[in-house]
């Protein structure tokens, strides 16, 4: 019943992984590289002082805001709701939260403009609202991985049985057990907004990645030295995320966790 | 609600949800399900999920309903007409159709091995947790990386002064003379690479995890190779999903359009761009709902590819749970 971690492999695996490991670092940090390269590092300091950068890193971190809040409040407690109560249901959910993928993002835009009233189209935060679509599939994930990491049924219970209600178990006892998986889809959440191009220029909005395009016009380095800039900064509070969500689950005795998965503790036995 | 309840409880009502006699039924057929409290305990289990319902529909599939629709009506009058449609599969619409499918089709099927691969390499890294934990989150930025940023990035890496091919000029291999351009479709395949390998590990792994260590221990145990298992265990387990991943990344795929349209300029002929293209207005009078046709086009090829996505994730359910 002990731990089955032992060194039971004894295949020359190790070699294979860092050759797979390398070619993808060469094939995705080369391009960064050049990419710095190409900005010269004066550029990052002249950022800021572009015309129209804080107008639109605002526009794109309210919008981002407002996407996250509205997606985490549709999707967790329809996540927690379906894991609950209709667990035959989380596969169609699944299906239904792909679908933003492969949906292309210009055909949805199409639709949606068409339809929209026009006191939402003449704010951008139209763009929020659909952008909550867009996010979905990630969302949905995160929250799904973390939600299959805890032992829901049981805490659910015991809250009920401590005369906790609907919504105090979902706010007092669910999210906090739920905080590094939020987190993800936050992020994850986040770094779609922060990027999403075709929806906003379409919209013509001039969120921070429009920006970057008609900047690019007149000064290509500055543009080449923000996005690096939003992709680098993106990835780190990602990473901490992930570290310190994983420490945290350690001490409570969850199982680590990932973006999209969460591994078991494999001291818990077999199942 | 209640009078819901009371038109229902009449006997032989024929606007009763559970049909007609239902009551009848319910004494004759073993199971008791749709009688009228059953009925309302069901509704009252799926008013958790109206929100979400609602908002899908009124954020995703009314507009594409408005799209499919608009694709059958005629631009000035708004009369039932096939024009369009018979437009958007006709001449250079059509090209765009069959360029984008064979982009989509290579950028899938590349990344998804070399996803698969990197993916594998990461999740077997177990007490590596550093790699494990660095990879992942890239994989989360770089899968929503794309548009002008990601243009940039290899005009500066691969473009005909780009840094990278610099490099292989000196190393006396000039990818420029030998066919090589960033601007063609080859070259789009491999900037496409770069958002759809870590989408290709992001959505790959759980199935990886469904792999259960068990199974290698029972293969090894009765004796079979490395290979062994891999034919037999591993890969007939792993195949539904990784196609599964792959049809998603074709999806993805066909839908790109900021990062086409920053680096081709419009010399590859994409569907993504030409609706682009109508929304921005670039279209002669009269024939705006020829985009909505374009559209719907990729939706239909979409539709086509969820549904073998579909039956595949069924039998992948199948053997993992």
């Amino acid at each position: 019943m002990a731990a089955v971690t032992g060194p039971r492999r004894r295949e020359p695996l190790p070699i294979w992984r860092w050759g797979i490991l390398l070619v993808a670092g060469v094939y995705f940090l080369v391009p960064l590289y050049s990419a710095l390269k190409f900005a010269g590092f004066g550029s990052f300091g002249s950022v800021i002082s572009q015309p129209g950068f804080t107008s639109s890193l605002g526009l794109s971190v309210r919008l981002a805001v407002i996407t996250t809040l509205v997606t985490l409040a549709l999707m967790l407690p329809t996540a927690v709701y379906v894991h609950l109560r209709l667990p035959k249901l989380r596969r169609l959910l699944e299906g239904i939260t792909i679908l933003p993928i492969v949906i292309p993002p210009i055909v949805l835009i199409v639709g949606v403009l068409q339809l929209a009233p026009g006191f939402i189209k003449s704010t951008p935060y139209l763009l929020s609202l659909e952008y909550v679509v867009l996010a979905m599939p990630f969302a949905y994930r995160a929250i799904d991985a973390g939600l299959r990491a805890l032992d829901l049924k049981t805490i659910v219970e015991a809250a009920s049985s401590l005369g906790a209600g609907w919504i105090n178990t979902l706010w007092r006892v669910i999210l906090p057990n739920l905080a590094t998986a939020l987190l993800s889809a936050t992020v994850l959440t986040v770094a779609l907004v922060l990027g999403e191009f075709t929806m906003a220029s379409l919209d013509l909005y001039q969120t921070f990645p429009v920006w970057i395009y008609v900047n690019s016009q007149t000064s290509g380095q500055v543009s080449v030295a923000a996005s690096l800039l939003a992709l680098f900064v993106t990835w780190l509070f990602l990473l901490a995320i992930t570290v310190i969500g994983t420490r945290q689950a350690r001490k409570t005795g969850g199982g680590q966790v990932t973006l999209f998965t969460v591994a078991r503790q494999e001291t818990r036995g077999s199942e | 609600m209640d009078q819901t309840v009371a038109a229902s409880g009449a006997p032989g009502s024929v606007a009763d949800p559970g049909g007609p006699g239902s009551g009848r039924a319910a004494e004759s057929g073993p199971p008791a399900r749709l009688t009228v409290p059953h009925v309302l305990r069901e509704l009252r289990r799926w008013a958790g999920i109206v929100p979400f319902g609602v908002y899908v529909t009124l954020g995703l599939l009314l507009p594409m309903a408005a799209v499919a629709i608009g694709a059958f009506q005629d631009s000035s009058n708004g009369s039932f007409t096939l024009s369009n449609v018979h437009a958007a599969t006709h001449g250079i619409y059509l090209h765009g159709f069959a360029q984008s499918i064979e982009l989509s089709a290579i950028s899938s099927v590349l990344p998804g091995i070399f996803g698969l691969l990197i993916a594998y390499a990461i999740f077997t890294a177990k007490r590596g947790t550093v790699l494990r934990q660095v990879a992942i989150t890239a994989s989360g930025v770089f899968a929503n990386f794309g548009g002008v940023p990601l243009a940039f990035l290899f005009i500066a890496t691969l473009g005909s002064s780009g840094l990278a091919t610099q490099w292989l000029t000196d190393l006396g291999f000039n990818p420029y003379d030998h066919g090589f351009d960033l601007y063609s479709l080859a070259g789009v395949v491999v900037v496409y690479m770069y958002f759809q390998i870590p989408l290709m590990v992001l959505v790959i792994l759980p199935a990886l995890e469904g792999l259960r260590p068990a199974w290698r221990e029972a293969a090894e145990n009765l004796g079979a190779r490395t290979w062994q298992y891999w034919r037999f265990v591993g890969g007939p387990v792993l195949l539904p999903s990784f196609l599964g991943c792959v049809l998603l990344l074709f999806g993805s795929g066909l839908s790109a359009y900021a990062t086409a349209e920053a680096l081709t300029n419009g010399t590859i002929p994409l569907t993504s761009i030409q609706i682009g293209s109508f929304l921005n207005g670039n279209v002669i009078a009269g024939q705006e709902n020829v985009g909505k046709a374009l559209g719907l086009g990729m939706v239909v090829i979409i539709a086509v590819v969820m549904l073998i996505y579909v039956t595949l994730q069924r039998r992948a359910a199948k053997w993992l749970r």
